[in-house]
This record gives structure tokens, C-alpha cells and sequence, in this order.
């Protein structure tokens, strides 16, 4: 971190008016009803973004967006949150404003890194050019595809209608599949004048040499070693799922790295706007499946902050919410512990004691919430049902085997007593074993002001140095009466983010232990303050509201017009914004090294591809 | 020392084995046990404890969802026998996410008009992402979220799509599967039966609610008429492809629902079982050739 003196002025209406004097004709107030922030003129985009980074401290750019206003007002909007590293703070809002026929905006790869991936990404999904972006193109989608999404006017192939529920179900509901549509008749779409016969894939050969891998893949005659590009993955069993790192090689160290993602893609944001409100809560689940329980707290926050005074989370229901997101904050760091041992090498014993501590805690969302992984528990203004009183079960299969726990008691000793024994035993396992040390120790640096800059989250930012905790920087939920501590570590390797995980889960048991008291004291009290209804409209206006996922920030960016349906679902995902640094962190080390840093960054690719 | 850290991280892995080895000792012959497995499965273990699926199963608890089904009068209801608690309202189909759920409203063919009762009822379970959301909105208690996860099937295409035969289902069953959960709604609503027929019932003069016949206590088997009618929508809802694979196999055996714990009890789980050591088996589950037949042919 760089120590340079933040101006006086730090609250954020004082900034904006700063703001707008120092850029009089550029910048101004977002009037419109429910939204926030300013809007800035594209061209001084760049001057801007430079000024509020250098002089006021918004150094860290969190999440970048679009968002097509067809038919309210007919423009695309770029939307930018930015937030002071490690002071915390609200963000700071601005907008630019682009023509939907000839779309330009000036990037800020140059001044923020991290934008990196999310301007691709709007590019890919939304046709905006960003110009000066060193290597503008697709990232979820092939290079062949045809469209651009997320545009309003844009129908996929298998669309029924603009927002659910479609009329054809009820009540003349007579059922059809969707791929009774002829799969190649109707429903796809070819670009103008496009033949099969002039028709020609991509070689390998060009993508290699799209991908910008920096470097001349070609070869080299100067050097004696060959040039070699390979490619770890799609399918390999350390990628965490089908990704892809195409690698420049000198021999076996690393020149340059450049991953491809979006095998998994099923645009996520487009079935959100196409989704009610409520409807998008079981589809969070399957952003990242380990952490089902945070991503649904995280949407919850953020559609109850659009809904204002409508509901009102009662106090039992914040308790089981930060008992649910520690828990998953518990199964998640088990879990990519385990992983990146896998990845190391250990193959499978530390990753089973792991997961063998933490199918306890699934057992317990599983008598929740009803499922272990797609908890679906959260909903807008509480929770599904309080917790039950016994953990049981009743035979329903042959051979079943059925169980009767009290849920307190049981929760009581995993917390105090299970918990804490299997971390210790991990610790104890891993921390000094001299392979892992000398595998791990001074691999992958990510040093603190690149962190930033790459706006990277979570483990990977604080493992860096940077105190940056959303549950401090920016408390929801009943965080701010909790006690607990923003663990970093020094040196921004893998060890460290190792280490930091094991220290982030002691740190989840002791709020846990600070949970079970309440848990008993609000004893029958509500759990939800919502509106009962099975659909609900949201006022007009937009909100972003992030919290502390295990895996870093995961924030949702909404859009309401007012009706039952968002109109603009973005979904911040911090699986995908922690690979921007990726590249940068391999650079120079052997080509085996590479899994051991992608599983310390610990992604899972349901939330990178989306 | 260099070294010492590896050492000591095979210190655990080798109190994993030796933990293990104990639990096996001390268990010897009786891992089976329920009392034993419950012990095995709870947290004060420190040995292994892998579930030997399918040989044994962990019951899910009452509050797990997997795909929606609903809930009909029990057939040997003495007022109502089969009658549909779904008034066809549409909530459930609208709030789906995936929007699987299809209803045809039915019509009173008198008068034209719509009726409370769904003419047909289809899940798309291949779509259905088990939310559970339809259970939990339904105004009338008419649909559940079922327990059985074993649903492969030969045809993807006919038999994941559950019509109303197949959805339909005694509200017994939802009594036996989620007992705690059924109380609570039964009191919710005021009596055992559905919120429509007190109400009618109450206009013609008559007790709201009658006192439910609820599902057996755990300890006890159930009735034999209860066991076979329980059954009988898995078996009728895959007839097609049942015949095709087995030809010459024996009728397929009732197959679903052992009352709860009879497992452990001295009654056989279903009739013509046989005990063999601490378990219960269909000694024709064994041959049944479903899957050998359908794969060299
Ligand atoms: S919500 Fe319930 S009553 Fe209404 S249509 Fe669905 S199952 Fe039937
Ligand atoms: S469980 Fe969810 S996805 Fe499945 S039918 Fe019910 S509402 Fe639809």
C-alpha cells in the first residue's frame, strides 16, 4: 500500500461536489428516481477515473457493468463501483452513457487493472467497445457467436416470453419440452449472408494466436530452448472444473498465461432478468455451489435494500443468517484447503478429511434448509423457516438409515468441539510439512498494490497485506456487534492464503461461538419480515449490495423499472475477478506451479462463467 | 529437524488409521446396528464413516426436498376416497423459477365454467430445480416435496415428465415421510382435512374437520392396504418401460416406503421379506434382471 495522504474531504456527498467543480461541464448528478451516484461524460471518463483514484482514494474498482435502457431512454450505461482499499467506505457510483447503434466508451484497463476482465466481459455481452482495452474480446462466449446477450432486444433460442411466468403454464398448461423446437430450425441464428459452405471454424492455430499470449509463440531462433504452448485443461482434474489456461513456455518456466473461460457459461444474468425477484433466489445456489448459503444472504441484502421500508429483517433471522454464512465460510476454506492440497499433490487424504468435517455442517443445512448444497434458505426480508428443533429423519427408501439429534445440541458441539478439533488437525497436518512449505512459500506472489489494482477479494486480497473485510469495511447483517478479527498475512504467497484460510475459519468459530448464545436467547421469536406474498414488485431504482463471500466480494448489481421482474441482474463474481491476476502471478514460474496457484486463488467456475 | 513437519502430519494420518481400526474392533459385527450407525455417524466420531450406498442409505431429514409431488385424500378415505387437495389455483406454476409446473385447469363440463381441480398436472423434473418454492407457496397444502432421490429411469423423455398419476399421492405418505412437518400444518389449517372441505362442510352444517387417520407410529409396521397403495404410483407410472426390460422377471415388487423404523423391528418391511443376519431382504430383489436384460438386446 502506497501511504500517500487521502484529501480531507472523505464522506461522499463532499466528494461529488468536489467532483463536479473540478469537472463543471463532465460530471453530474444521477437525478433519476432511486439512483445514485453521478454520471460522467465518456470522453473525461479516463481524467476521472485518474483523479477520483490518485487524489481521493478510490483506488479499488470493484465491480464494472452495463446496462441497456431500450425503451427508457434508449442508451447504454456503463456503471462503475469504486471503493477506498483498506478504508472501507460506501463506493463511489459514476456512470457513462453510450448510443446502443455505435457503442464507445474510453476503457480504464490503463488506471484499474481489474477492469480488465469485466470490460470483456461487457463487451462480449453487451456489444460496448471499450476503446484502448489491450485485448478486447469475447471471454464467456465463443468467438464465432453471433449477437451480443444481454441487449434487450436480444432473444435466446429458446425464449418463450420477456419476464416468467409465461402464460402457457396455467391454466391451459399443456406441457411441451423445449427442445421439441427444432434445435436447428427456428431458434438459432445465423449471421447475414452466412453459408455453410464458406463457413470456417476457427484453427487452434489462430486462437493461439488471437489469445495475445504477449509473447511470439512462433519461436524464437535467438533462444535455444523451444517455445512451447500448452494448454492445462478444459478437462483436468486441477482446474476445478472445465477452465482453461493456454501457457507460453520456455522450457518449463512460465512466460505467459492466459486463461479461457465460459465452458460453463449459461448466462446467469439473462435468465435473472428473465426471472421474478424471488424467483432468482434458488438460481444464486448455483452461482458457487459451496457457498450457496452467502450468495443467497448477499441477494437477499441486496433486494431488501431496494425494497427501503417495506421489510424489515427481524433479529432472529439476521442471527441464523451470519450462522449460516459462517458455517459456509467454514465448509468453503475446508474445502479449498483441501483442494489445493489435491492440486499439490496430496492426493485426496487432507481433501477427505476436509470434507468429512464439513459434510456435518452440510447435515445441517440439509435439516434446514432442505438441501446441502442448493440451500435456497434465504428469502427478501428473513428466512425460510427457523431452524428445527430435532435434526431427524424418517425412512423413505429401502435400507434407509435414519438419525434423531437435538439441532442446539448438536450444533453446540460442532461449533465448540468438532469444528475447532478438525481445524487444529489440518493445521497440524499441512502447516509445517516441509514439502508444502517449499512448493508454497514465495509461489505466486501477489504483492499488496497489485491486489488492489487488480481488484482482487477476499483470502487472495488479505493474504496480500490489506485489511480490506467487507463485514468491517461495510457491515451488514449484525456483523457490527460481533467480535472478530480481519486476519492478513504479509506476503501475498501461496502459503499465505493457505494459512490465511485456516485463521479465517478460527475466526468464523469464534462469531459462531458468539451466535450460539443468541441463537437461544431469540428463541421463537419471527424469522421473517417480508412480504408473504409469492410475488413481489421492488420500486424503481437500482442498488448494488455486496458482501463478504468466502471467496471475496460477490455483489449484485439491480435494476427495478418497478415491476415484478429485475430489469438489470449483474452479478459481481469474485471467482471471475480474482483471475485477472492470474497471468501476472504465474509469470516465471514452472509450468507445475500453475495449479497450485489457481487452487490458492480458489475459484469455482459455476460463478466464473455465470 | 527438517522433516520433523512431514512426520508429524503422518502422525495424523496414522491416528486416522488407528482410530478406525478401533471403531472396527469395538463395532465387530455390529456396524449395521442402528444404534451403532447413529453413533458412527454422529460427531463425537473420530473413525470412518462412509455409508455403504446402496447397501445403506442415510434417511434424509423431514425437511429435505427433492422433486414435488402432490397429495390426494388416502383411497380408503371414507368421504373423500382419492380426492385431489389441488384446487388448481396456478400460484405453484407461476412462482416455479424454471417454470416446469403445466396445469390445465379442469372445467365443469355442465357449465363451462373452471372448477377448483386440475384436469392434468405435469412436472418437467428434468427442469425442476427441486427450490422447493411450489411446496412452500401452495395456499392449500397440495404439494409436497418428496424424499425419494432414486429416480433413474431408461426414458428420459416420457418418464421425466410426471403427469398427474404419477405426481399424485396419499397425504399418508406425506404423513409418513415428514411426520413433524405434516402435524404442524394440519394445525395450521385447523384439522386434518383440506381448508376447501371444511369449509363446505361447515356450511352443510357438519364437524369442520374430522379427527385424521394419521400414518403408523414409527414402532409400529403399517397396514398391509396401506403399504401396497402407497406403492402403487411408482409402479404405475413407468408401466412401459418396467414391461419392456423385465419380461420374464417377477411382477415388480412393491418398492416403496417401509414404515419407519421396521427395519429394526422383527416384522418384516415388506411382506414375503426375509431376514438374513441384522437385515431384511426381498430375496427377489437380487435376480431381478432390469438391468442385464435391457443392455446386450
Ligand atoms: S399452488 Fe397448490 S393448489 Fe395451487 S395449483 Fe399449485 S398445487 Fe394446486
Ligand atoms: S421445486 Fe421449484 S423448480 Fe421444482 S417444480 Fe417446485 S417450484 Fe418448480
Amino acid at each position: 500500500m502506497t501511504d500517500q495522504v487521502l484529501p480531507q474531504v472523505t464522506d461522499l456527498p463532499s466528494t461529488i461536489a468536489a467532483l463536479k467543480e473540478r469537472f463543471p461541464n463532465a460530471v453530474k448528478d444521477d437525478t433519476r428516481n432511486g439512483y445514485e451516484g453521478v454520471i460522467v461524460d465518456a470522453a473525461s471518463l479516463p481524467d476521472f477515473a485518474r483523479v477520483i483514484r490518485d487524489e481521493y482514494g478510490f483506488n479499488y474498482l470493484s465491480s464494472l457493468t452495463a446496462v441497456d435502457y431500450l425503451g427508457h431512454g434508449d442508451h447504454l450505461e456503463v456503471v462503475y463501483h469504486a471503493f477506498r482499499v483498506p478504508s472501507g467506505g460506501k463506493p463511489l457510483v459514476f456512470k457513462a452513457q453510450t448510443d446502443r447503434q455505435d457503442a464507445v466508451i474510453p476503457s480504464l484497463v490503463s488506471i484499474y487493472p481489474g477492469a480488465d476482465f469485466q470490460e470483456r466481459e461487457a463487451y462480449d455481452l453487451y456489444g460496448i467497445h471499450f476503446a484502448g482495452h489491450p485485448n478486447l474480446k469475447r471471454i464467456l462466449l465463443w468467438e464465432g457467436f453471433e449477437g451480443h446477450p444481454m441487449r434487450k432486444d436480444y432473444h435466446e433460442a429458446y425464449y418463450e416470453q420477456e419476464t416468467k411466468p409465461f402464460d402457457t403454464r396455467w391454466p391451459g398448461g399443456h406441457v411441451f419440452r423445449g427442445e421439441e423446437y427444432n434445435p436447428f430450425g427456428h431458434n438459432v441464428r445465423y449471421p447475414a449472408g452466412f453459408t455453410l459452405d464458406d463457413y470456417k471454424p476457427q484453427s487452434e492455430a489462430d486462437f493461439q494466436q488471437s489469445m495475445a499470449l504477449g509473447v511470439d509463440i512462433m519461436g524464437d531462433p535467438a533462444f535455444r530452448t523451444d517455445r512451447l504452448v500448452v494448454n492445462l485443461g478444459p478437462h483436468h482434474p486441477s482446474t476445478h472444473g472445465v477452465f482453461r489456461m493456454m501457457v507460453a513456455l520456455t522450457g518449463e518456466t512460465i512466460e505467459s498465461l492466459e486463461p479461457v473461460m465460459g465452458y460453463l457459461h449459461r448466462n446467469h444474468e439473462k435468465i435473472g432478468e428473465r426471472n421474478t425477484w424471488y424467483g432468482n433466489m434458488p438460481f444464486t445456489d448455483r452461482l458457487d455451489y459451496i457457498c450457496s448459503m452467502c450468495n443467497n444472504l448477499a441477494y437477499a441484502i441486496t433486494v431488501e435494500q431496494m425494497m427501503g421500508g417495506q421489510v424489515s429483517v427481524p433479529y432472529r433471522a439476521e442471527v441464523i443468517r451470519v450462522l449460516m454464512a459462517e458455517l459456509t465460510r467454514i465448509t468453503n476454506h475446508l474445502w479449498s484447503i483441501g483442494f489445493l492440497l489435491n492440486d499439490l499433490g496430496a492426493f485426496f487424504t487432507p481433501a477427505l478429511y476436509a470434507i468429512q468435517t464439513r459434510e456435518y455442517i452440510l447435515d445441517f443445512f440439509e435439516a434446514t434448509a432442505g438441501s446441502r448444497m442448493m440451500c435456497n434458505y434465504m428469502r427478501i426480508g428473513g428466512v425460510f423457516k427457523d431452524l428445527p428443533q430435532r435434526i431427524r429423519s424418517e425412512a423413505a427408501l429401502i435400507n434407509d438409515r435414519v438419525r434423531d439429534m437435538d439441532t442446539l445440541e448438536y450444533l453446540e458441539q460442532l461449533i465448540n468441539d468438532r469444528l475447532p478439533r478438525s481445524i487444529d488437525e489440518l493445521d497440524e497436518l499441512l502447516s509445517e510439512s516441509e514439502i508444502i512449505k517449499s512448493r508454497c512459500i514465495g509461489v505466486g506472489l501477489l504483492p499488496a498494490e497489485m491486489a488492489i489494482a487488480y481488484s482482487a477479494s477476499g483470502p487472495l486480497l488479505r493474504a496480500s497485506g490489506v485489511p480490506y473485510d467487507i463485514r468491517r469495511a461495510n457491515p451488514y447483517s449484525i456483523y457490527p456487534e460481533l467480535e472478530f478479527d480481519i486476519c492478513t498475512r504479509p506476503n501475498g504467497d501461496i502459503y499465505d492464503r493457505y494459512y490465511l484460510r485456516l485463521d479465517e475459519m478460527r475466526q468464523s468459530v469464534r462469531i459462531l461461538k458468539q451466535i450460539l448464545p443468541r441463537l437461544k436467547d431469540t428463541q421463537g421469536q419471527p424469522i421473517f419480515g417480508g412480504k408473504t406474498s409469492y410475488s413481489i414488485k421492488v420500486p424503481a431504482g437500482e442498488a448494488y449490495g455486496f458482501a463478504e463471500n468466502p471467496k471475496g466480494e460477490l455483489g449484485f448489481y439491480l435494476v427495478s423499472m418497478g415491476g415484478g421482474n429485475p430489469w438489470r441482474y449483474h452479478v459481481r463474481a469474485p471467482s471471475f475477478i480474482n483471475l485477472t491476476p492470474l497471468g501476472e502471478m504465474c509469470k516465471g514460474h514452472k509450468v507445475a506451479d500453475v495449479v497450485a496457484v489457481l487452487g490458492s486463488i480458489d475459484i469455482v467456475l459455476g460463478e466464473t462463467d455465470r | 529437524m527438517y522433516g520433523s513437519g512431514i512426520l508429524k502430519g503422518l502422525g495424523v494420518t496414522f491416528r486416522h488409521l488407528i482410530t478406525t481400526f478401533i471403531d472396527d474392533i469395538q463395532w465387530l459385527g455390529r456396524k449395521r446396528d442402528v444404534d451403532v450407525f447413529q453413533q458412527k455417524q454422529s460427531l463425537a466420531n473420530r473413525g470412518l464413516v462412509t455409508v455403504e450406498y446402496p447397501d445403506e442409505k442415510l434417511a434424509v431429514p423431514e425437511r429435505f426436498r427433492f422433486t414435488p409431488f402432490l397429495i390426494t385424500y388416502n383411497q380408503d378415505d371414507p368421504d373423500y376416497p382419492g380426492k385431489d387437495w389441488c384446487t388448481s389455483c396456478g400460484i405453484c406454476a407461476k412462482v416455479c423459477p424454471p417454470q416446469c409446473i403445466w396445469i390445465v385447469r379442469g372445467t365443469d363440463p355442465k357449465t363451462g365454467r373452471p372448477k377448483p381441480e386440475p384436469e392434468q398436472f405435469y412436472i418437467d423434473i428434468d427442469i425442476c430445480m427441486n427450490c422447493g418454492y411450489c411446496a412452500e407457496y401452495c395456499p392449500f397444502d397440495a404439494i409436497k416435496m418428496d424424499h425419494n432421490y432414486e429416480l433413474a429411469s431408461y426414458e428420459r423423455t416420457s418418464a421425466h415428465i410426471h403427469d398427474k398419476a404419477r405426481l399424485s399421492r396419499e397425504i399418508r405418505y406425506w404423513q409418513s415421510i415428514a411426520p413433524t412437518i405434516a402435524a404442524e400444518e394440519e394445525a395450521a389449517r385447523g384439522g386434518y382435512d383440506h381448508t376447501d372441505v371444511q369449509k363446505a362442510r361447515k356450511k352443510a352444517g357438519l364437524e369442520p374437520s374430522r379427527p385424521g387417520p394419521y400414518a403408523a407410529k414409527p414402532a409400529e409396521p403399517e397396514p398391509a392396504p396401506a403399504a401396497v397403495a402407497v406403492a402403487e404410483p411408482p409402479a404405475a407410472a413407468a408401466p412401459q418401460i418396467e414391461a419392456s426390460k423385465t419380461e420374464s422377471a417377477p411382477a415388480p415388487k412393491a418398492e416403496a416406503t417401509p414404515p419407519a423404523s421396521a427395519a429394526d423391528g422383527e416384522t418384516p418391511p415388506h411382506p414375503g421379506w426375509v431376514k438374513r443376519g441384522k437385515r431384511w431382504i426381498d430375496p427377489n430383489a437380487k435376480v431381478e434382471p432390469v438391468r442385464r436384460k435391457g443392455k446386450g438386446e
